[in-house]
């Protein structure tokens, strides 16, 4: 069933820039510009893009905070602006960048306060809470007032407001920015048990792409407002053609020539003690190593998978 | 925006107890700062000692001042000086500020009306006012100099109703000051004007009985200054007979409706051409 569909949607923006001393001019600027999208109940969706690619003005128009210029949208079966106060009783919104928590209230007293602007019954709101506190680790500072909290602690607290209306769509905005390492796995860790259970749609935003890789199948890239990519990270992979790379040390230096089906020599370093080889999808490390062992004795290997970051580089800089 | 459905939801009773828990939340928002509102208290009782001694020479001068006697001057310094931050006509910027820092998203992302939540927060920060505030004035007031004691017997309900009031037409006006951050980025500028005005126009430095009649009644019809301040405390010193006295405070209570639509109007308008701050 689809929670979230867009089609064609738009969001246009006037700015004015200066053209001479004193004249300016109005010019109209596509942050979004007719993006399609459908996204079914209990997915958990990527969506990326490059710095000003038009993400956070997406999931402003998911969320009804922003009006689109053009285009339909339908969340949870409302529509986002029109129906915005109804809507926010069955989304949950997480701004890495913001924060929903009241800065001088110990983070208890924030979640008793979202009870009942949320009309929560409080035995939803104990167990939601309960869990929460036992995942996210909440109890050593559930006292604390949210201005003395630290950005780890306080985006468990923001994750945990969040959910406490039990919403059947989670948007989070850049939720690791900024974290550590531990915090980044603890949010991670967290996302990826809710999505398991497949009761919440999860759409995330990020810059931060192992966080897709952790937590979504699905991944949609934006870039100048429109959807350059809809699939899974594989599809992305086989797409622009991303390769394994075997880096092989050797004791002798390798005969020039040296060739072997289904990979090829990208770089011969060190005298010809070190090459690097990028196999084509399909072929397996073992038939080349064993050509490489042939050609020269072998010290040591190692075989690099494909990384997204070079691949959706490649992808924001086509 | 809000079909009928959600019209005949805003009245809801847990819409109300949301109201009163985010003004439960404002009162212990504003009850952390401890030292702050000692040093205010102190300011408040200072100044009102400079205000009572200016206006005392005028009523020396001439026995009474534009019909107060000698015991209500007294009384409307100290209990003005009191109201000041439960009124609070000045130094509120959190809006504006949410606004320009693009925090504002997350007000529109709950389910419920800005305008409600803020004003549900800032009756909480006026009732933690008056205990903090208002009350540390009109004390040493009355002990220094003795107050005015109402002669009718629902005089002073009806000043409790009129600083009610009074506090949301302030909370209105600032939150119509503050909104214009929607259009301009920044509200200093309009929230310096409003600070410089409204102290003038409300009879916060001088009661505006001083002024001459036909301005004072265009003030208080036209405008919804006199509201903030001049009423409540009018009301308690009974300056006038009490079909005016009355009057005053139902004149105040049209002017919380109007500037209570008026927000809910600014914002809507806010929200339709909205360009939210940041990424």
């Amino acid at each position: 069933m689809t929670i979230i569909s867009a089609a064609g949607l738009r969001k246009d923006f006037t700015v004015r820039v200066k053209a001479g001393r004193l004249r300016r001019e109005r010019r109209t600027v596509s942050a979004v510009d007719g993006v399609d999208l459908a996204v079914e109940r209990g997915e958990m969706l990527g969506y990326i893009g490059p710095n000003g690619a038009g993400k956070s003005t997406t999931l402003k128009m998911l969320t009804g905070v922003l009006a689109p210029t053009a285009g339909e949208v339908r969340v949870c079966g409302l529509t986002p602006v029109a129906q915005r106060t109804r809507l926010a009783l069955r989304i949950g919104v997480v701004f890495g960048q913001r924060s929903q928590l009241w800065w001088d209230l110990p983070l208890r007293e924030s979640f008793g306060l979202l009870r009942h602007i949320y009309r929560v019954p409080s035995a939803d709101h104990a167990a939601r809470l309960r869990r929460c506190r036992a995942l996210l680790e909440l109890d050593a500072f559930l006292d604390t007032p949210v201005r003395q909290l630290s950005l780890g602690q306080r985006m468990r607290g923001e994750l945990t407001a969040a959910l406490l209306h039990g919403p059947e769509v989670l948007f989070l905005d850049e939720p690791t920015i900024g974290l550590d390492v531990v915090s980044k796995q603890a949010v991670r860790g967290f996302l990826a048990e809710l999505g398991a259970t497949g009761d919440v749609t999860l759409v995330l935003t990020t810059h931060d792409l192992a966080d897709i890789e952790r937590l979504c199948r699905r991944l949609v890239v934006v870039d100048h407002g429109r959807v350059v990519h809809d699939g899974t990270i594989e599809e992305l992979h086989g797409r622009y053609g991303s390769r394994r790379v075997l880096v092989a040390d050797l004791d002798a230096p390798l005969p020039a020539g040296f060739a072997v089906a289904g990979a090829t020599v990208e770089a011969v370093e060190a005298d010809g003690h070190r090459v690097q080889l990028s196999l084509d999808g399909g072929v397996g490390a073992g038939t080349v190593v064993a050509a490489l062992a042939g050609a020269a004795p072998l010290r040591d290997l190692s075989v690099r998978e494909p990384a997204i970051e070079d691949v959706v580089a490649r992808l924001y800089r086509s | 925006m809000h079909g009928p459905t959600a019209t005949a939801d805003w009245i809801s009773w847990p819409r109300v107890r949301a109201f009163g828990a985010l003004a439960a939340a404002g009162y212990r928002r504003h009850s952390t700062y401890r030292q702050a509102a000692v040093a205010g208290a102190t300011t408040n009782v200072v100044f009102g000692f400079i205000k009572v001694y200016v206006l005392l020479a005028v009523v020396a001068a001439g026995g009474a001042a534009v019909g107060y006697d000698r015991r209500q001057i007294v009384t409307f310094v100290w209990v003005a000086q009191g109201l000041l931050t439960v009124v609070l006509m000045w130094s509120w910027t959190e809006l504006s500020e949410r606004i320009r820092s693009g925090d504002v998203v997350t007000d529109l992302l709950r389910p419920l009306p800005p305008v409600v939540a803020y004003l549900a927060e800032d009756l909480g920060r006026a009732g933690q006012a008056v205990l903090t505030r208002f009350l540390p004035p009109v004390v040493v007031g009355a002990l220094v100099f003795g107050l005015y004691v109402p002669g009718r017997w629902f005089t002073v309900p009806l000043f409790a109703l009129s600083v009610l009031l009074a506090t949301v037409c302030s909370f209105c006006c600032r939150y119509l000051v503050n909104a214009t951050a929607y259009w301009l980025a920044d509200a200093r500028g309009p929230i310096v004007l409003w600070g410089v005005g409204s102290g003038v126009l409300a009879g916060l430095y001088f009661p505006l009985r001083f002024l001459p009649d036909p301005v004072a009644v265009a003030l208080w019809v036209a405008t919804p200054f006199p509201g903030l301040m001049q009423t409540p405390l009018d009301v308690l010193v009974e300056r006038d007979g009490p079909a005016l006295q009355c009057g005053l405070v139902a004149l105040q209570a049209v002017w919380a409706a109007l500037l209570l639509l008026a927000c809910d109007r600014t914002q809507r308008r806010a929200e339709r051409r909205l360009v939210l701050q940041g990424g």
